[in-house]
């Protein structure tokens, strides 16, 4: 088991022969990922790494089963090739891209519900699930094989306390990197949802940050239905209001947003709060 | 991007809603059109301009002289007002408040409409607003807009106007992918027409290449944040004297943020993001060498990015151009040996953990 990312998925690639693409297909196929189709339109009948590229994803699909696809077109195009995928039946979506208008994306998360998909994303690094799959950007060696879920809200803080973790000898079921925009698929909740009722999780981090009220709806999740230990750690405890640190959703607006409310409402769910990133190992090994 | 008072009126009036007769007003000339009495309003792209005296009511030309010559070049909260808009007064006979924002929770638009307009809408109680949520895909329907306008207790002529102007303002909030359209007061005049007398338009930066009409505001950067934006870079100034340099916008935060527990003070936020390009990572090392910080603090986790790449920039910038104030470097991740061995002759103090590299630049920059 792990959540959203294993052996059943079969990956097709948007947007595969860019530069972008053809790294990662590599670094996805050494990770063990089952990539089985690329898609870049006029493409058709080349390969990358020996994968099928096709014009369209519903080739792609009648041709080799994907049932799920990673997203890494560009902004202005992202939102017809979310479409595009979801009309071709694929179930599981990984959309990379950042600076995608934040109408596109709610859009294309709307209508990813319609049709019963799990997107992750936009904006984030994707996901994996050490020992069997990555689908995503997320740097493969890092990660160990394991039992702690992680889902975060930023990319290379996650890659930090990922590789903090392993250090210290202690593995992960899968790393979720939920995506830095204010508009995302799948939320803290969902993860949380997924990696309790995962058997091979035994414990979650989350790494949250300021901005939008994600980490405060997530600790009122937690008091009800979760039942594993939470560990978290929240960035932008200093950062000042009305300034966009980084990240699109990154932003304290009118007073909401701050790193303090979302460390209380995570205190008051008994959540296990680290002051330093690389702390979170310290936590979950007592 | 926050557009100025007059330009969020320019897209109102283009979507018909009724707005004041106005205009900007720099000479006396300009009031020749206009009837008094008139309202003299600060442009600047923030709220509380008028407890900062940016809005002014004139009776005559006299007056209005007098209180434009004042309002213009007027510092509020950090902005200079360049520009004034002067409109003629408008018979008020009930204040609303209307608003579409993006629901970050839902993922969707949500309209806000309230009978108390007028005042700062936080300040209004919870139960005095009505909201109503639009599903992205179907767009504003009627039953929306009828469980809006059947709130707000207006006459059966004033809910009629209203609704025209809902439904054209989430048009406007869709066509120009805004973050946020506000319009506080929306008012009801003496002759039962609807106007709006103030507006915010904020449209989303990531779409404001459908807008090519739209001509760019640049009031909310700074100039170096202004240069860092058109290399692709992210550059956020705040108020310390430590630089840093990192990559990732949550792992830069974090970095702040460890700096202020060892009591430093981050003044420039530097993200480097993913970067293959030892260039790119020069110049951002060059913009924070503009911004004169006492320490720069270079924060790294290579994952996509190689910590050598970033490695080579920095030991290019040192070695060819020198740098005057100390650097303390925490390296970690993909290819952290090569980059260690580039960078150990280049006079940089290092810290082996988080904790201890932000102490060391804390403790330098005191």
């Amino acid at each position: 088991m792990a959540v959203f990312a294993d052996k059943n998925n079969k990956v097709l690639v948007q947007g595969a022969t860019g530069h972008q693409g053809v790294f990662h297909i590599s670094e996805m196929l050494d990770f063990g990922t089952n990539v089985v189709a690329g898609v870049t339109p006029g493409k058709a009948g080349q390969e990358v790494h020996g994968v099928p590229i096709f014009n369209t994803v519903q080739e792609g699909v009648d041709a080799t089963g994907a049932n799920t696809s990673l997203v890494l077109v560009p902004a202005r195009f992202a939102k017809d090739a979310v479409f595009e995928a979801l009309n071709a039946g694929i179930k599981t979506l990984v959309v990379i891209t950042e600076n995608i208008p934040f109408h596109d994306a709610m859009e294309f998360v709307h209508y990813g519900k319609y049709q019963d998909a799990i997107i992750i994303g936009p904006n984030c690094p994707g996901i994996a699930s050490p020992g069997k799959a990555k689908i995503g950007i997320l740097p493969g060696q890092i990660f160990k094989e394991g039992s702690v879920g992680v889902a975060s809200r930023s990319g290379t803080l996650t890659y930090e306390i990922v590789n903090s973790l392993t250090e210290k000898g202690i593995g992960q079921s899968t790393c979720i990197g939920l995506g830095g925009d204010p508009i995302i698929g799948t939320t803290f909740i969902d993860a949380l949802n997924a990696f309790e009722k995962d058997k091979e999780t035994k414990s979650v981090v989350l790494v949250g940050e300021i901005g939008g009220t994600a980490e405060e709806e997530a600790a009122e999740y937690i008091k009800e239905n979760i039942s594993k230990p939470v560990f978290a750690f929240i960035a932008g405890r200093t950062a000042p209001s009305g300034k966009r640190m980084g990240h699109a959703g990154a932003i304290i607006a009118r007073g909401k947003g701050t790193a303090d409310s979302k460390i209380k409402a995570f205190e008051k769910a008994g959540v296990k709060l680290a002051k330093f990133p690389t702390d979170i190992a310290d936590l979950i090994e007592k | 991007m926050k557009l100025f008072e007059y330009r969020g009126k320019e897209l109102l009036v283009k979507y018909e809603i009724a707005v004041p007769n106005g205009k900007l007003v720099k000479t006396e000339k300009d009031f020749s059109t206009l009837n008094f009495p008139l309202v003299l309003k600060a442009q600047v792209p923030i709220g509380g301009r008028g407890k900062a005296g940016g809005i002014k009511t004139v009776k005559n030309l006299k007056d209005a002289k007098e209180n434009l010559s004042n309002i213009l070049g007027m510092d509020i909260r950090g902005y200079k007002v360049g520009k004034v808009l002067a409109e003629e007064m408008a018979d008020i006979k009930k204040e609303l408040y209307l608003s579409i924002t993006l629901d970050r929770s839902k993922r969707m638009p949500l309209i806000m409409a309230s009978a108390s307009g007028g005042m700062d809408i936080e300040s209004v109680p919870d139960e005095e607003i009505f909201k109503e949520w639009v599903n992205p895909l179907i767009g504003i329907q009627p039953f929306n807009i009828r469980f809006i306008t059947s709130k707000l207790k207006l006459d059966k002529e004033q809910s009629k106007e209203f609704s025209k102007v809902l439904s054209n303002l989430y048009k406007l909030f869709r066509e120009y992918d805004c973050e946020l359209v506000e319009i506080n007061p929306l008012i009801v005049r003496g002759d039962g027409g609807i106007m709006a007398l103030d507006s915010k338009v904020n449209i989303n930066d990531d779409a404001m290449y459908r807008h090519q009409d739209i001509e760019p505001e640049l009031v909310e950067l700074t100039p170096l944040e202004q240069d860092a934006k058109e290399k692709g870079i992210t550059f956020v100034q705040l108020g310390g004297n430590i630089g840093v340099i990192a990559n990732g916008a949550g792992l830069t935060m974090a970095t702040l943020d460890a700096l202020t527990h060892f009591k430093g003070d981050g003044g420039v936020f530097l993200d480097l993001g993913g970067t293959d390009d030892p260039e790119k990572v020069k110049q951002a090392f060059e913009l924070m060498k503009k911004a004169k910080p006492k320490v720069i603090f270079l924060n790294l986790f290579g994952g996509i990015t190689k910590c050598d790449t970033v490695a080579k920039g920095v030991k290019e910038v040192i070695t060819k151009e020198g740098i005057d104030c100390p650097v303390i470097t925490r390296i970690k991740g993909c290819n952290e040996t090569q980059a260690k061995e580039i960078l150990k002759d280049a006079g940089l103090i290092t810290g082996v953990t988080l904790q201890d590299a932000a102490q060391k630049s804390s403790d330098l920059a005191r």
